[in-house]
């Protein structure tokens, strides 16, 4: 054993693996797959924040996604240029995380979750019904992509590396924030709300500020999601999205940097590709997710972990049994 | 000055009036026991003080200044402190990380999103130090699954006392302990230095009684006899609560 770790080494094989995507996966569909699974990856990191550090299960986070997309693609068609359509749209969702968080606030558990629910549907309602300004079923398409610094994201490849970029700076925001004594309040008010009020914490402020980033992240999201289909669509923001994405984060690990991840690759890929072979593939998403559920309750990252360190300690045993046992 | 003063304080969940027109006044650098049968509204008058609860009547004081309205957690920033009865503490993190949150909460720090936790090295030194005086020093990075009942009611004091309050309530610090743990506990209790002033629910008398300076008896919401020791103890109204007669 030199000084290098295991995880290290895997972080430096991922992190190649990632950069390389391009190289080796060819086939430009792929690659925007890959794509999708690192801007849905952004999504279920924002989501983890509330449902995974502070306890708060939210069914309405693709309403925020949402609305992120779509005021971007209107504000494009409407004739604004790229930066001001990304500005606006982050404002636009941050403001409506807010009117969210201080509705929904006023709650937890069940409770918390239902107000989510019924604000998701109002946005769905309004993408779908309120069709003067979304075009309603017909959706929101957009012609361009912005050229960031002058290159242009258009061809696959290209839009693949930027996602990557805002995928890495997400991952790294969440880390800091975990580590962080603000992340630290936000589990605590997860673990004992009660204490960490009379040991003078601001609960609900504190609640409040990470709905706010977690809000930021969905609209970052949601525009990676724009920006990769030219198009929104009222389903984006349906019960089903947001199901989905809570799924990814339960999935994969609530409260870990890379369950969401994971979540995010397994129903991504079951959508793009296993459903070019299997019809039923949302049949084979439910037998994956209920083997999760029934094996690594506490979600696949942190589930694997655990059986991997069980099997070793197995192996070990094996190998060298104890001193003193029989032969 | 007094360090707590209680003035009428009244609350009813629904019919029931569960605190009814209570005067405490406490000095600074007192011991103050409350003692009184199941029921008799000993941990509501803690909330009610922590603001944990909201009171319907009467008012607060903590050192002349007047807490009625003050927010729970605005109170602990002016020097109150407490531990549960049932105790209630952060499972899933070490013993030193729950002091270490104890000590965030009181600090600017805690709404920094940016820097390491764990490059406090402040924090963890002063929560090392609170562990220490509780005598836990030598497994605060031990996980609070693995600690025994009596640790946590300690752990319990260990945070109360890392925010270094000028008033400390202790709801039942003894509940739930062996006798070795109760003699451990009162030592620490005891070393505790008079500038802190201490008010202190004990469901037995006979467990906390040689702490206090004063003794406060309360029965169905109200106080019945206060007194110093000698006079509670000996005043026939406590042998009624107490034994029925």
């Amino acid at each position: 054993m030199s000084g290098v770790s295991a995880p290290r080494v895997a972080f430096g094989v991922t992190l190649f693996g990632l950069t390389t995507v391009p190289l080796w996966v060819g086939n430009s569909y792929y690659i925007d797959v890959a794509s999708q699974i690192l801007l849905f990856a952004v999504f279920a990191l924002a989501l983890n924040v509330l449902v995974g550090y502070g306890g708060l299960v939210s069914l309405g986070h693709a309403g925020l996604f949402a609305v992120s997309g779509y005021t971007a693609g209107l504000m494009l068609q409407a004739g604004f240029g790229h930066a001001a359509a990304d500005v606006g749209a982050v404002l636009m969702t941050l403001l409506t995380a807010a009117v969210f968080a201080v509705l929904a606030l006023r709650s937890t558990g069940i409770g918390f979750l239902m107000i989510t629910l019924a604000l998701g549907q109002i946005l769905w309602g309004i993408a779908y019904r309120w069709a003067d300004l979304t075009n309603g079923d017909n959706g929101v398409s957009i012609s361009t992509r912005p050229a960031p610094f002058g290159i242009s994201l258009a061809g696959a490849s290209s839009f693949y590396y930027a996602t990557l970029v805002v995928f890495l700076l997400a991952v790294i925001t969440m880390t800091a924030f975990a580590r962080s004594p603000f992340g630290a309040s936000l589990r605590g008010t997860r673990d004992q709300a009660r204490r960490m009020t009379a040991l003078g914490y601001n609960v609900w402020m504190i609640r409040f500020l990470a709905f706010l980033f977690s809000g930021f992240w969905c609209s970052i999201a949601g525009l990676l999601y724009i920006y990769n289909k030219q198009f929104i669509s009222p389903q984006v923001s349906a019960l089903q999205a947001s199901a989905e994405v809570l799924l990814m984060v339960i999935s994969g690990g609530t409260a870990t940097l890379m369950g969401p991840i994971a979540g995010a690759a397994i129903v991504v890929v079951m959508k793009y590709v296993v459903s070019a072979y299997v019809v039923r593939w949302s049949l084979v998403l439910g037998v994956i997710f209920v083997a999760i559920i029934s094996f690594m309750p506490e979600g696949l990252v942190p589930g694997s972990v655990r059986i991997w360190g069980f099997a070793r300690r197995r192996w070990r045993a094996r190998r060298k049994p104890a001193p003193g046992a029989p032969p | 000055m007094t360090a707590l003063a209680v003035t009428g304080l009244t609350k009813s969940f629904g019919g029931l009036r569960v605190t009814n027109g209570v005067n405490l006044t406490v000095e600074p650098g007192e011991r103050r026991l409350i003692i009184g049968p199941n029921g008799a509204g000993k941990t509501t008058l803690f909330n009610l003080i922590t603001g944990e609860l909201a009171s319907d009547a009467g008012t607060v004081a903590l050192f002349g200044r007047d807490i009625t309205r003050s927010a729970c957690r605005r109170r602990a920033h002016l020097g109150l402190a407490r531990t549960y009865q049932i105790i209630t503490l952060f499972p899933r993190d070490t013993i030193l990380r729950n002091v270490v949150l104890a000590l965030l909460g009181l600090s600017g720090l805690r709404w920094n999103p940016l820097v390491g936790l764990d490059r406090q090295r402040h924090l963890a030194t002063r929560a090392g130090e609170a562990l220490a005086r509780v005598g836990l020093g030598h497994i605060a990075d031990r996980p609070l699954t693995e600690t025994s009942y009596g640790e946590r009611r300690r752990v319990e004091i260990a945070m109360a006392m890392a925010q270094n309050p000028k008033v400390l309530l202790l709801d039942e610090p003894f509940a739930g302990l062996s006798i070795d743990e109760r003699r451990d506990v009162r030592q620490l209790l005891a070393a505790i230095p008079r500038d802190v002033t201490i008010v202190m629910i004990e469901h037995n008398m006979d467990v906390a009684l040689d702490l206090a300076d004063r003794v406060t008896l309360l029965h169905f919401g109200e106080v019945i006899v206060e007194g110093t020791r000698a006079e509670v103890v000996a005043d026939p109204r406590t042998r009624e609560v107490y034994l029925g007669e």
